[in-house]
């Protein structure tokens, strides 16, 4: 089968659709928290020789990483989970001041069918924190959405130097199942 | 006297014949250190987010694999980054260091005592997280072979340096954030947007 460049092959599923766009766009460092939604790029990532991958101890130190890569040159895209946002809120000043790219996919907990209620909060307050930040957002809740909306972000970072954020809603995700 | 090093002092002496040393500064005192040293466009100063000097500093050192890298900042700005030496543990970048100026307090909040100032030695948490060469500097000569290790870019690197709290004229670098960030990427050729 002969495949387009950056678009999905058939029986791709979204998660394996995600770093074959972010390596489109020269990104060339991927730093996550893990999150079983982001498995399919992390994994990639780890196998890719031309991408440098890297766990954080939490997800402000993505922001950071990032910034600082792009002093350097090169391109980045941070991938966590909706209740790391709360940890990002005073380092994204570092965008907001320096105006690097940031790009940011977040997978979504508490937003819907949520088994833990602790998860609610954080989740149900991500997205309107990250637009208090100047973090531009874009939801995806069916497969299909997924990759147009990381092409049209990650155009609008890495094109405008602005901070955007695409959230992997858990209707797209499926809820988390902790008891049989 | 306390016998305490002199800031100002101290980062002259890391900064001096810089060659091709890129520099990230903590928010606060180092920044004005840096500044009243020399200002230069391959400097990146910090006036927020707080604790991100490390993983800025680590960023740099990442794409910037050739060129020395100095994170110059302070106890209690490391002290909230604390994290990022575990995750730069991971990978240990050659060409990063780390010169952490201790006067164990927080200088630009009223000069509370910090973690530092209460028993809490920074060079062994850097340690702990597979830093391969730490040290606690206390004299110039320490200072001067710190300098000589930044530039040997031989393995990532963690220093405190034990300052005097002594407080020095403020000298304010540019708080224009995206002036920086456009000075300091030209001067390494990229263009800024």
């Amino acid at each position: 089968m002969t495949a387009v460049k950056g678009q999905p092959r058939q029986g791709e599923t979204w998660q394996d659709q995600v770093l074959p766009i972010l390596r489109n766009f020269d990104v060339r460092h991927i730093v996550y928290v893990p999150d079983a939604g982001h498995a399919a790029a992390i994994r990639g990532a780890e196998a890719d020789n031309e991408i440098t991958s890297l766990a954080l101890t939490t997800e402000e130190e993505g922001i950071g990483y990032l910034a600082g890569a792009w002093l350097g040159g090169e391109r980045g895209a941070l991938l966590m989970q909706s209740s790391g946002v709360g940890n990002c809120l005073n380092t994204l000043a570092l965008q907001a001041m320096t105006k690097f790219p940031l790009l940011m996919l977040v997978t979504m907990r508490g937003d819907w069918a949520e088994f833990n209620p602790w998860q609610n909060p954080m989740g149900q307050a991500t997205e309107a924190s990250l637009n208090l930040m100047g973090v531009r957002t874009w939801r995806a809740d069916t497969p299909d959405q997924v990759a147009p909306l990381i092409q049209g972000a990650a155009s609008m970072a890495f094109n405008g130097n602005e901070a955007c954020a695409v959230l992997l809603g858990q209707r797209l995700i499926g809820a988390k199942k902790w008891v049989k | 006297m306390t016998g305490l090093l002199d800031r100002r002092a101290v980062t002259a002496e890391l900064l001096k014949d810089r060659g091709d040393l890129l520099v990230v500064t903590g928010l606060g005192s180092p920044s004005y250190d840096a500044m009243a040293a020399g200002d230069h466009d391959q400097n990146f100063y910090l006036w927020a987010a707080m604790g991100s000097a490390a993983t800025v500093g680590f960023g740099l050192a990442m794409s910037q694999r050739t060129r020395p890298v100095l994170v110059l900042t302070g106890d209690g700005e490391m002290l909230m980054g604390l994290g990022a030496l575990a995750t730069i543990g991971q990978v240990l970048p050659p060409n990063l260091t780390f010169a952490v100026l201790d006067n164990g307090h927080y200088g630009e909040t009223g000069m509370q005592q910090s973690h530092a100032g209460r028993g809490i030695e920074l060079s062994r948490m850097a340690a702990a997280a597979n830093f391969p060469w730490t040290k606690v500097v206390d004299d110039m000569a320490g200072v001067a072979e710190l300098r000589d290790r930044i530039h040997a870019r031989a393995g990532t690197s963690f220093a405190t340096v034990k300052i005097d709290v002594g407080e020095v004229d403020r000298v304010l670098p540019p708080r224009d954030g995206v002036y920086v960030k456009n000075r300091f990427r030209n001067a390494l050729g990229h263009p800024t947007l």
